[in-house]
């Protein structure tokens, strides 16, 4: 037998809070890997939700082009609030 | 394969300061980056570069330990239907789920790296990778139920706790929920032994007569002296590995002498005792024959553990196939060309 088809596992642990990649299983289908992520990821309570997607239809950004993928980021320190000079006693700002 | 992964950092935030390594020098194949990665303490990920003696390593050790966990859930596992109380039974029954699911985390770990876990079973069940040495050996009593978890279990948190900080992301991530969940087995065993121990005249005897045997077992978990040990001093430049041996299997000690000691209880070694010098406990020699004999296969149930696997995922194949069978019918309904 072959290996049934990987899936990456996102649990979200409270309501409130994002889905969070904790893993991956292999299962033959959707319904099964989501009951078989819910006996391996949350024994203990650890999610009130989780997604499950064919880890072959994820879509990720290359490490090898990582310095020029986040390069347009780099050099804007203007998009945070830490490079404004504020006048000293100015409330709320 | 699955080359092209993509692995979220849910665990991350794990502090720490590497005491003891040797400056990090690049060898023949070390892509920049890597070494780069290793000097910044950060960690390596699943399409990062890395070279193929390291790779190698991780699946090796990886492997070898989603193994163990796996045979793990035999010594226990067949006390489940022998448990004295209900109680009892819960508890055990969660913990060698446990065991099933730390294992499933190290195969997904494993996969990472581009292992099949289909490979990886058949690499057990033929016995071209190994398992930990301490689940050939047979379970008595109940008692060793108890013994496994405060020993075996304690021993594997000692070894484990480092590898939280291994440098490899998805191992280290897999580590980080283990550890979470080991406590409560070695807790588990520490509450058998001391009822035990605490019980009739027979039933601290039997308490003991587990001590007795576990004892030097545990110890071995460690692996070979460090001067024996073939594979350390690599693993410590990659950050693999990050306490020797030695220093893991004194730290284990240390820490269980007074443990025994609460249970009113003794460790089999006449030559255990403080060194103020030290500050640690000195022990009596281990013998590693015994270590090198049942990893050859001369344990006491080497077969027997690797029958029971083999006979087990045989006996579970159909379940695999009409799983199977059912997901290609409902894809031909719906149109869809099966992967």
């Amino acid at each position: 037998m072959s290996d049934w088809p990987l899936w990456e596992v996102f649990v979200r642990p409270r309501r409130g809070l994002a889905h969070q990649h904790v893993g991956s299983l292999h299962a033959p289908d959707g319904a099964l890997a989501l009951r078989n992520a819910r006996d391996l990821y949350t024994r203990r309570g650890e999610g009130v939700s989780i997604w499950v997607v064919p880890a072959d239809r994820v879509v990720a950004s290359s490490p090898e082009e990582k310095d020029a993928f986040f390069d347009p980021a780099a050099d804007k320190p203007y998009r945070h609030p830490t490079f404004y000079d504020v006048p000293e006693g100015v409330p709320h700002l | 394969m699955t080359g092209h992964r993509y692995q979220c950092a849910f665990v991350s935030q794990v502090g720490y300061a590497r005491p003891m390594v040797t400056p990090i020098t690049p060898v023949s194949d070390e892509p920049a980056s890597f070494t780069a990665l290793l000097a910044a303490e950060e960690r390596v990920e699943p399409r990062d570069e890395m070279p193929e003696g390291y790779r190698r390593t991780l699946v090796r050790q990886i492997a070898q330990h989603a193994h163990s966990e796996i045979i793990g859930m035999q010594p226990e596992g067949e006390w489940i239907s022998r448990a004295p109380s209900l109680r009892r039974k819960a508890i055990l029954l969660a913990k060698v789920q446990d065991e099933a699911g730390h294992g499933l985390y190290l195969y997904s770990a494993a996969e990472t790296l581009g292992a099949s876990r289909e490979e990886l079973l058949d690499a057990l069940h033929t016995g071209r990778q190994k398992y930990s040495s301490i689940f050939n050996y047979p379970t008595r009593t109940w008692a060793d139920v108890g013994a496994i978890g405060w020993l075996v279990d304690g021993a594997a948190i000692v070894n484990q706790v480092p590898l939280c900080r291994c440098s490899y992301g998805p191992y280290a991530r897999a580590m980080v929920r283990i550890c979470k969940e080991e406590s409560f087995h070695q807790r588990q065993g520490f509450e058998i032994l001391h009822t035990l121990a605490h019980g009739t005249p027979a039933q601290h005897r039997m308490a003991q007569d587990a001590v007795d045997r576990w004892w030097w077992p545990s110890l071995m978990m460690f692996g070979p002296p460090d001067d024996a040990s073939e594979h350390s001093q690599q693993s410590m430049r990659w950050g693999i590995k990050r306490f020797s041996n030695d220093e893991l299997r004194q730290r284990f000690v240390d820490m269980t002498v007074p443990q025994a000691e609460a249970l009113g209880l003794t460790l089999p070694d006449p030559d255990l005792r403080w060194n103020p010098e030290r500050g640690s406990y000195d022990f009596g020699e281990i013998d590693f024959s015994e270590l090198y004999a049942v990893i050859r296969g001369d344990g006491p149930l080497n077969r027997q553990r690797i029958a029971h696997r083999v006979g087990a995922h045989e006996r579970g194949a159909w379940v695999r196939e009409a799983a199977s069978a059912y997901e290609a019918k409902r894809a031909d309904v719906r149109g869809e060309v099966p992967a």
